[in-house]
């Protein structure tokens, strides 16, 4: 701190004077570093929190989108838990996050858990980027990918059909019990990829004489999974939590485009809410009370995934 | 003979799952190139080849207004946030200021926000100035939401960049500018060809946005043409799959030369969604 004792800083008591130059100090450094965030701040701060803060503002109200609006305070909140619909929708989103990320993490482990004891596999790049793929394709194709194989002349009912099982063959995005697990299961073949690549490059990080010890004092496969494997994997679990829980509470682009929401309303989330009520039904205020929560559920889920994982500390 | 079978057992279920994440893409593929005249309503395989799918949805689909819209935005997006993500997380990783840590926690709740959220009153804003409707209803919005993960992902890179390099460069008497430009971004090309491709994929991918804010057919994007497209060929899917498979192709291969990038980045970027 070399300005502290600049002449210019004379006037005050001696304790002050310390204090006023240090601030001069840093109020130069600051100006340029605040030159530097400028643009990005400006942008992000018209187009990310300003509508942020504006759709709070409009879930305050019962609006439709063209005429004057009602002030109901926190009424469009407490619709989420009273309105029938918008209830389903929240436990529509909570069965996605099972397929989403409870099955696809539980079997990836499961494979891995199998898979480890080998620990060196040839080729291991290859499928890597195999089962990642699902990943980077527009959730839109892989939409409109499954639609064709779900649909009612489509490949999973011909393949029923050839092995005899004919009888259970339908319409499946047209079936009311059927259509929510079938879109489950498309996320279930988008994320489980993820997870299997997650969790084979943590077995790679953990130290082998880690397995070497436990094989040593005479632990078994499912012992040496319970207390090597499974902790040595808990930042890839979280990782994989995070990203698939999330993914399963934002899934709007495959629910609209194999769906709508339907049959009836037995595939809708809050994501397709949203955009249902602000242009379908116009209810805007409430669709913005919904993408609020939406916003809520996801900082939730990440900081409680987060809090399973001690050892991460970012 | 234990590790032989242990192996085999690996390969087995690696290629089980690979079989399964392959089955949909190249489904789609093979649909594609299946004549017309022997498409059905699902997947299907071709008795011989044939590209005419592809041009009939290039020209008749509007698939080339699709992707230049597309080519567009995305670009303007990557460029525009990657600037601004240079600029901030340099200022976060190297240099002192006051509200440095208040402002840093601000810039992260962008993570945290899904594009739900912003879509509604984004449209009314936007639509009062006379925005919608137009690239810079989706070029804004989403350069401003990659901005949180591009500036993190900056930051992190520029704070393990050696300090004894930049201060070398200021005894040389070179200022800040200079030091971001000359020296941190050039050597900073692999953090920046990553977030390169995930900013490139999360917009090239985005459907609500334009679903939103476009109605202009000569602007949809790719998916969102490909979208309408599909609630119109639901008898015949060849067609519709050469769609598909235009609107997918960029960004898979992209990420066919570069995966190790999309990889670590989207592992390492759990931040982002």
């Amino acid at each position: 701190m070399a300005a502290v004792s600049t002449p210019t800083d004379r006037t005050g008591a001696p304790d002050d004077k310390r204090r006023a130059g240090r601030r001069k100090a840093t109020k130069k450094s600051d100006r340029i570093a605040y030159l530097y965030l400028l643009p990005a701040f400006v942008l992000f701060g018209i187009f990310l929190l300003f509508p942020l803060i504006h759709g709070f503002w409009i879930s305050l109200y019962q609006w439709d989108g063209l005429s004057a609006s009602t002030w109901v305070g926190l009424r469009n909140y407490g619709e989420a838990f009273s309105d029938p619909g918008l209830r389903s929708a929240f436990v529509h989103s909570l069965v996605l996050i099972v397929f989403y990320a409870l099955i696809p993490v539980s079997l990836a482990l499961l494979l891995t858990a199998v898979m480890s004891r080998a620990r060196h596999t040839k080729g291991l790049g290859f499928f890597r980027v195999v089962l990642f793929l699902p990943q980077v394709v527009a959730s839109v194709v892989v939409a409109t990918i499954w639609t064709a194989i779900y649909a009612p002349q489509g490949v999973l009912n011909d393949f029923l059909s050839a092995i005899g099982l004919h009888a259970i063959t339908k319409p499946w995005l047209g079936d009311f019990t059927w259509a929510l697990p079938a879109v489950g299961l498309i996320g279930t073949w988008v994320e489980i990829g993820l997870c299997l690549v997650l969790f084979l490059a943590g077995v790679s990080q953990i130290p082998r004489e880690l397995f070497e010890a436990a094989r040593i004092d005479g632990a078994g496969a499912i012992r040496e999974f319970f207390t090597v494997t499974l902790p040595g994997l808990r930042p890839q679990i979280a990782v994989a939590l995070t990203l698939s829980v999330v993914a399963g509470l934002k899934s709007f682009d495959l629910i609209y485009v194999a769906t709508r929401g339907g049959p009836g309303t037995q595939t809708s989330v809050p994501a397709f809410e949203v955009y249902h009520r602000a242009f379908d039904v116009g209810q805007v205020g409430s669709a913005c009370a919904i993408g609020i929560l939406l916003t809520l559920l996801i900082l939730i889920a990440t900081v409680v995934i987060n809090r399973v994982d001690p050892g991460e500390s970012r | 003979m234990n590790l032989r079978r242990d192996s085999a057992i690996n390969y087995l279920i690696l290629g089980f799952f690979a079989v399964i994440a392959l089955f949909p893409l190249l489904g789609v593929l093979s649909s594609a190139l299946t004549s017309p005249s022997e498409s059905s309503a699902s997947l299907s395989f071709p008795s011989s080849l044939h590209f005419s799918n592809f041009v009939t949805a290039w020209h008749q689909g509007h698939f080339s207004e699709y992707m230049r819209s597309s080519a567009i935005v995305t670009v303007s997006v990557v460029v525009l946030s990657g600037v601004l993500a240079i600029l901030a997380g340099y200022a976060f990783a190297t240099m002192e200021f006051r509200g440095r840590s208040v402002l840093f926690y601000v810039l992260l709740l962008g993570l945290m926000v899904p594009e739900e959220a912003l879509v509604i009153p984004l449209y009314f804003d936007l639509r009062g100035v006379g925005l919608t409707d137009t690239y810079w209803a989706l070029i804004l919005p989403q350069a401003a939401q990659s901005l949180a993960f591009s500036t993190f992902w900056m930051r992190t890179f520029f704070r393990g960049v050696p300090g004894s390099l930049l201060e070398a460069a200021r005894i040389d008497g070179a200022n800040s500018w200079s030091v971001l430009w000359r020296i941190l971004v050039p050597i900073s090309r692999p953090a920046l060809l990553t977030m390169a491709m995930l900013v490139f994929m999360w917009t090239w991918n985005d459907f609500l946005f334009p679903l939103v804010m476009i109605s202009t057919e000569k602007l949809r994007t790719a998916p969102l043409g490909l979208a309408f497209f599909q609630g119109q060929h639901t008898s015949q899917f060849s067609l519709l799959a050469a769609g598909a498979t235009i609107v997918a192709l960029p960004v898979v291969v992209l990420y066919f030369f570069l995966q190790r990038h999309f990889i670590s980045g989207m592992l390492s970027g759990a931040v982002k969604e």
